[in-house]
């Protein structure tokens, strides 16, 4: 007795704000709308709230099918945290997250549905179309496992009890992602980072999903070793047509990797493009500030960085209006004063500044 | 003109664990200039590190030095024309001499700012570690520049607070008069690293040990320090080591690079030449092997093939020659390359350039 | 530059045995059999065990409350070598004698070199049922089975002439057992508690932290004494040995409860932990196949140092007064009758309980140590 999932039904009552608008486009696997995620700042004996981390803050965005969408942005943006509220791990304070499932329909269609309604059974189910990478190569495996029981798991908490099964399967994940199926009888420690990261992608890979959160996948790499793995990660993406949610704070691998790329403030977008129209033509100062921070790696290169003032701003006591306006070189009154609208101001380029129309910012 | 502040020769660091002996580093040879920058680069395991705990006789255990030199030009401050060198290497390393050099005449920064007391300063140092203090008594800014300062300038507590300010101010730190009171944890990391350098320079040093010192920062915020670092070079013509694995942060602090790999230095040159012309293999492929902004490949990084070996089972012959796009049999593997300038100021070691 | 023509040899490693599987727990054990120090704690544990626990009565020369006339003996001093000089390969002791101080209205009693009882091994002396079920008479060594005028104190006796050697070994059975068994309980409930307590947060998370800190701001002592003072003297022995058990348990978990609280709190947030959630692992899953496994390290070497402590409270207590009482028989009881100077005075061999107690701390110490060192084998990767 199979209880029926909620699918979307466009018209249907969903709040004005949340309604989405591109899950329906057949190219798109994943729209995220007004996703909020705060967390509550307890003191006292009694755990009083007196205030909350707004780690991520009304933010949207969409994913196609086969893409990469990089999140990027510094410190307290939360970037890991938007992925890991997405696939719940974190339960969201507010906002909806569409995704397009075959797990959940009853026929070979896929169906539209609200990630965040679902209830626990229903996102088990869910969890085998999307999976998750780690950021860290030591604590994103358990040291007491062997690296078959790891691979496995995800077949083995979906039922697919089958050791002999099971086996195949993992052999056939070591291989693709460059490693040997004699390892599956070893133990996460024998393994350097680089090849540690790969079990990991294997394990993401188990149950052939179709969307997957890369959170930091390299960051913890040395420089040889990113190169082979982001290269492992596109070879996956055209071999099985993945689409990836890329989470980094290096904006070189970002770009490289992705389609589109996001840019993250304090819980907020500040501006959403596509991977060269971002770098070459960004919209929003925070990001013309952020690629001319960015070293390159070019002893020839000349040009005078954007300085931006001052700290990363606090996620629990942002600023008021913008909240970049105290480092923004082009503040004005208004900036202060109010939160400026989150608009597509060219095709499929986002952007939330008041200006974006006026400035004439520099790309890279 | 540039004369060598520091020089390092044949250097040989040895680490002896439980499992064998890692060779930590193998023949390094390289000089420090004074007023420029120098940028060390290299992956984990490559001993840049080490080399800048070396030049300070602060190898951790169970490091030692196995063979070579740290030559040091010393000059006096009031005797400028004069120049002493000092050998380093042969520093006792709890000794009067080198606790001068250490914080006073080198400075040196590192990747956490200020989450424990900065070991250079051992004054402070080792009387916490006797007691365990540092953990028990919260120091506050002003207190860790305050064991810097008067470990090296003969002043009043009351004027080493002062000094403090001053310096804290000429690191661009907000506020200085407030912050000097301030405990560390009450900073972010960017402000810290600052306070950092603030130390660091408060002593007047000829040159700064730089290790990492953004790599746990923002983009941001890592802009400021290298900016900052930069401007304070030209102020107080001061030489920087700049040790990084960043190859965009060495692109642009360094005027010179070398580049390390398994303990052993594999090609020394401007940064120019590093970048535009590189000449090992290991070195354009790593070149190669980064994306760059700006720049989109559509398509795969050259990436290098295989694995850093495992220190206690070092290949033969040339360290690099199992990853080496331009091995070549018998000789690769069997030979070790010597270190030589194959042009101006441009110095490798592997056989491609070697007359075998 | 030194000549580097030729082939530098392969950098030297230290011979080193690997072990054969790099399970988690072969390492362990591969490491810990390394610990020479260690691993005998282990054995004198389990032979303590073993031993005191399950054949008492075959090591035993004598019953538990085997009464002889010899009341308050000295003890028979093991020899291989006679007064003559006469070596013998089997140990004997030489008889003990009467003998009265007029001035101390004291019986005491000498050892007679006129008289050997030699030790016959396999003996077959009082019949008693092995492991409570199978009869049996066999023991391991005794005075002669002819002669019923023969008797062996190695310890000496008791004022009610019983051999002191049994008694220990049976006295251990009690000692040791409740250490376990209370060991074993405040396991089950602090770390189930624990467990919980750190996974879900929260209220329960609340409720179990008061909890513990209540528990743990109880005076010992004043405890001790008041439940002693209020167990009404009409409760069986073994009741009182179950409230005993209790009480200890009830000092202990709240300290287990917390560690494993905060072992709990830091795994929960691993990234291995987040990527079986992420696959739609269940909260069990997640508790027993990551979280629990990864605090077992920790618990163990915890349990193991909390016994010897188990052991030392029962005993303290019982010394006291404030334990267990005669017919039970711990290492605690049989220390009640050296509770004055006279006693120590006269017959100061009932003292001997208590290098037994030292000796199995000492040793559970060792243990405990030698597996904490052990379930680190990654050599602090």
């Amino acid at each position: 007795m199979a209880k029926e999932p909620k699918v979307y039904t466009p018209g249907v009552d969903v709040e004005e704000h949340l309604k989405p608008e591109r899950i329906n486009d057949p190219a798109v696997i994943l729209e995220v709308k007004g996703l909020t995620k705060y967390f509550p700042i307890r003191k006292g004996l009694l755990k009083k709230v007196v205030g909350n981390v707004k780690a991520v803050d009304d933010i949207s965005f969409f994913v196609r099918k086969g893409e990469t969408l990089g999140l990027v942005g510094e410190s307290g943006c939360g970037k890991t945290t938007a992925s890991r509220t997405v696939i719940r791990l974190y339960e969201p304070t507010a906002g909806a997250a569409y995704f397009k499932s075959t797990a959940l329909s009853s026929t070979n269609e896929p169906v539209i549905v609200n990630l965040i309604d679902l209830d626990k059974e229903e996102m088990k189910k869910v969890r085998r179309e999307m999976s998750m990478i780690f950021q860290d190569p030591v604590n994103s495996l358990n040291p007491r496992m062997s690296v078959f029981d790891i691979i496995s798991e995800p077949m083995v908490i979906h039922g697919n009890n089958d050791k002999q099964e099971n086996e195949k399967v993992v052999t056939d994940l070591l291989e693709r992602v460059g490693l040997r199926a004699s390892h599956m009888r070893r133990y996460p420690h024998e393994f350097s980072g680089g090849q540690r990261q790969r079990i990991g992608i294997a394990r993401a890979l188990a149950l052939n999903p179709k969307l997957i959160f890369c959170d930091e996948p390299v960051s913890a790499l040395d420089v040889s070793i990113q190169a082979q793995t982001l290269n492992l990660l596109q070879d996956l993406q055209s071999d099985f047509n993945l689409s990836y949610v890329f989470v980094a704070h290096d904006l070189s691998v970002v770009q490289h990797i992705s389609d589109r790329v996001a840019v993250m403030y304090v819980g907020k977008i500040a501006e959403v493009a596509e991977s060269d129209a971002l770098y070459n033509n960004p919209l929003h100062p925070y990001t013309e500030a952020l690629l001319s921070a960015v070293p390159k790696p070019d002893p020839k290169y000349e040009s005078t960085r954007i300085h931006m003032q001052g700290d990363v701003a606090d996620p629990s006591n942002p600023p008021s209006g913008c909240y970049f306006h105290p480092r923004c070189r082009y503040t004005q009154d208004i900036c202060r004063t109010t939160p400026p609208e989150y608009r597509e101001l060219e095709p499929d380029h986002f952007v939330s500044c008041h200006f974006a129309e006026e400035l004439d910012l520099k790309g890279v | 003109m540039r004369e060598p502040l520091v020089e390092i020769k044949d250097l040989h660091v040895d680490f002896e664990v439980r499992d064998g002996t890692i060779h930590a580093i193998q023949g390094a040879t390289f000089n420090i200039v004074r007023g420029e920058t120098t940028g060390v680069i290299g992956e984990s395991g490559c001993g840049k590190s080490v080399t800048a705990k070396a030049i300070m006789q602060m190898i951790p255990k169970p490091g030692k030095f196995v063979k070579g030199e740290v030559l040091y030009h010393y000059r006096d401050k009031d005797n400028p024309g004069q120049e002493e060198i000092i050998n380093i290497s042969d520093l006792d390393p709890d000794g009067t001499r080198i606790r001068k050099i250490r914080g006073g005449e080198i400075g040196m920064i590192f990747q956490e700012p200020m989450s424990s007391l900065n070991p250079v300063y051992t004054a402070g140092f080792q009387i916490g570690e006797a007691l365990d203090i540092h953990r028990l008594v919260p120091k506050t800014v002003g207190d860790h520049m305050a064991d810097a300062i008067t470990e090296f300038r003969h002043v009043t507590k009351k004027e080493s607070r002062e000094i403090a300010i001053d310096y804290l101010h000429k690191v661009g730190l907000p506020k200085p008069k407030e912050r000097v009171d301030s405990y560390p944890h009450q900073l972010s990391g960017g402000q810290r690293q600052r306070v950092m350098v603030a130390i660091a320079l408060s002593c007047d040093p000829v040159m700064l040990i730089a290790d990492e010192p953004t790599t746990a920062l923002d983009v941001s915020i890592e802009a400021q320090i290298l900016d900052l670092m930069k401007n304070l070079q030209e102020t107080e013509d001061m030489a920087i080591m700049f040790i990084t694995h960043n190859l965009g942060v060495v692109a642009e602090m360094a005027q010179d690079i070398i580049v390390m790999y398994m303990g052993k230095q594999v090609e020394r040159a401007t940064a120019v030449n590093i970048f535009y012309e590189p000449k090992h293999p290991y070195t354009k492929a790593l070149l190669e092997s980064i994306p760059h902004v700006g720049k989109r490949h559509r398509g795969r990084l050259a990436s290098i093939k295989g694995m850093v070996p495992s220190p206690f089972n070092l290949p033969s012959g040339c360290v690099f020659h199992p990853r080496c796009p331009s091995f070549m049999p018998g000789k690769c593997d069997v030979i070790i390359p010597k270190w030589q300038e194959v042009e101006e100021n441009h110095w490798v070691s592997c056989l491609l350039y070697e007359e075998v | 530059m030194s000549d580097q023509e030729a082939k530098i040899p392969k950098i030297k490693k230290k011979e080193k045995e690997e072990p054969v599987s790099q399970n988690y727990w072969s390492l362990v054990w591969w490491k810990f059999k390394k610990n020479k120090l260690a691993v005998a704690g282990g054995i004198i544990v389990a032979l303590f065990y073993i031993i005191c626990f399950f054949f008492a009565e075959f090591f035993a020369p004598y019953l538990l409350q085997q009464k002889t006339d010899y009341l308050q003996a000295r003890p028979q001093v093991l020899r291989f070598v006679d007064s003559e000089g006469n070596f013998s390969l089997r140990p004997f002791v030489y008889g003990l004698e009467e003998e009265i101080d007029m001035e101390l209205r004291k019986r005491f009693y000498v050892e007679n070199p006129e008289v050997k009882y030699y030790l016959h091994f396999f003996v077959k002396g009082e019949p008693y049922k092995l492991l409570g079920l199978i009869p049996a008479d066999l023991h391991i060594f005794g005075p002669d089975p002819d002669n019923p005028d023969a008797h062996i104190f190695l310890f000496g006796t008791d004022r009610l002439g019983r051999d002191l050697f049994s008694r220990i070994i049976f006295g251990g059975r009690l000692s040791l057992w409740i250490g376990l068994l209370g060991q074993v309980i405040t396991m089950i409930l602090g770390v189930s508690l624990g467990a919980i307590s750190g996974y879900y947060g929260g209220v329960t998370d609340v409720v179990v932290q008061r909890l513990t800190e209540f528990v743990a701001a109880f005076p010992d002592i004043p405890l001790f004494i008041a439940l002693a003072a209020a167990i009404p003297v009409s409760w069986s022995p073994e009741m009182i040995y179950f409230v005993l058990t209790l009480i200890l348990v009830f000092i202990r978990w709240g300290g287990l409860a917390r560690q494993v609280r905060g072992l709990i709190l830091s795994l929960r947030e691993r990234e291995y932990v987040l990527a079986a959630q992420s696959s739609g692992a269940s909260d069990v899953r997640i508790m027993f196949k990551h979280l629990i496994p990864g605090t077992l390290s920790h618990i163990i070497v915890i349990a193991t140092l909390m016994i010897p402590g188990m052991i030392l409270s029962e005993t303290a207590l019982s010394w006291l007064g404030l334990g267990l009482r005669p017919p039970l028989t711990s290492w605690g009881v049989l220390l009640q009758e050296v509770s004055n100077v006279r006693t120590i005075r006269f017959a100061p061999w009932l003292l001997l309980p208590v290098p037994f107690v030292i000796f199995v701390i000492l040793a559970f110490n060792m243990l405990g140590d030698g597996l904490r060192d052990a379930m680190d084998p990654y050599g602090g990767r």
